[in-house]
């Protein structure tokens, strides 16, 4: 087990394995997100409450959960390159923050879209709505301060640190709404065993929800690959690779070539 | 169908979420493969730099 986290762990290998794991997670990603429209627009039935205007759940929940799951992930990846001093756990760090910064847009605008129409106001400083403008503070922070920082190493360690201690964010946008009194709603989907949704409401989230999280792992291997050319340039498995101009192929064999870790 | 269209009267709502949502994944998807190629391009003008120093 550990030999294999060593391996993937290794440039190369993780370049090698991300080109083969790319389209069958992006493609498996379309459809999801297609069946998940379809289901969302057209089989589940308008609320009781919201009406049709419910809807917008299909692109807010995802896009909320999504924004949680990149950030956290982004913390341990830099905890790991922290503690262990692995290259390629800061790639994946690097590579998480513009993603998780998008997903972290679309949900608060969203949101905001969403709020207008049922609170009657585009925003409120509500604990949910602003812990999760925190979160995008925290990953726009963790971008620039990895861009003011010239030194990888450097940028590296400092911008980990930030997202560490951001992490304490997370459980506050999760929990806010049993925490304090708040207008967002509770959780629908929380409790998988009875959830306080339709099931013919919850099954497009679902899958958009799946949609949403194999197009971020989709992304983040297009994201890490781009992180792993630029800090392995020197290598000579990138030379070997990009001179013998198969720069995207996936079935390069890169093993026991200038695997480099700090 | 224009029934399905005005969403109930929440049509501006939901097809603005919809839309923008799908948009910025298009372009979120076409930024990072961008970002890929571009790094491809500086590491193989790295790689092209150093053979061109060696004697």
């Amino acid at each position: 087990m550990w030999k294999w986290f060593q391996k993937l762990a290794s440039p190369p290998h993780f370049y090698q394995i991300a080109g083969v794991l790319r389209p069958w997670l992006l493609w498996p990603a379309l459809a999801l997100l297609l069946l998940g429209i379809y289901g969302g627009l057209f089989v589940a039935p308008a609320d009781y409450l919201q009406g049709d205007g419910f809807r917008i759940i299909y692109v807010h929940v995802p896009a909320a959960w999504l924004s949680m799951f990149t950030y956290t992930l982004m913390a341990v990846a830099a905890g790991i390159g922290l503690i262990w001093r692995i290259k390629l756990a800061f790639c994946v760090a690097a590579a998480t923050a513009p993603i998780g910064a998008v997903f972290t847009v679309l949900a608060l605008f969203t949101g905001a879209v969403w709020g207008q129409p049922m609170w009657g106001t585009w925003w409120v400083w509500d604990p949910r709505l602003t812990a999760e403008l925190i979160l995008l503070f925290l990953f726009v922070g963790y971008i620039l301060l990895r861009n003011a920082l010239r030194e990888t190493r450097q940028a590296d360690r400092a911008s980990a640190i930030l997202a560490i201690v951001g992490v304490v964010n997370v459980p506050i946008i999760h929990y806010s709404v049993e925490w304090w009194n708040s207008i967002h709603q509770g959780p629908s989907v929380g409790k998988l065993d009875a959830p306080s949704i339709a099931g013919d409401m919850l099954w497009p989230l679902l899958v958009m929800v799946l949609g949403y999280q194999l197009l971020f792992f989709g992304l983040l291997t297009i994201g890490v690959r781009a992180q792993v050319l630029d800090r392995e340039k020197q290598s000579r498995w990138v030379a070997d690779l990009l001179t013998n101009n198969i720069g995207d192929s996936a079935n390069t064999d890169t093993s026991n070539k200038g695997i480099s870790n700090e | 169908m224009s029934e399905f269209l005005s969403m109930g009267g929440y049509a501006v709502y939901v097809w603005t979420a919809f839309f923008v949502s799908f948009f910025a994944l298009l372009m979120l998807y076409l930024m990072t493969q961008s970002g890929f190629i571009k790094a491809q391009k500086r590491a193989r003008r790295f790689i092209l730099s150093k053979q061109d120093d060696q004697p």
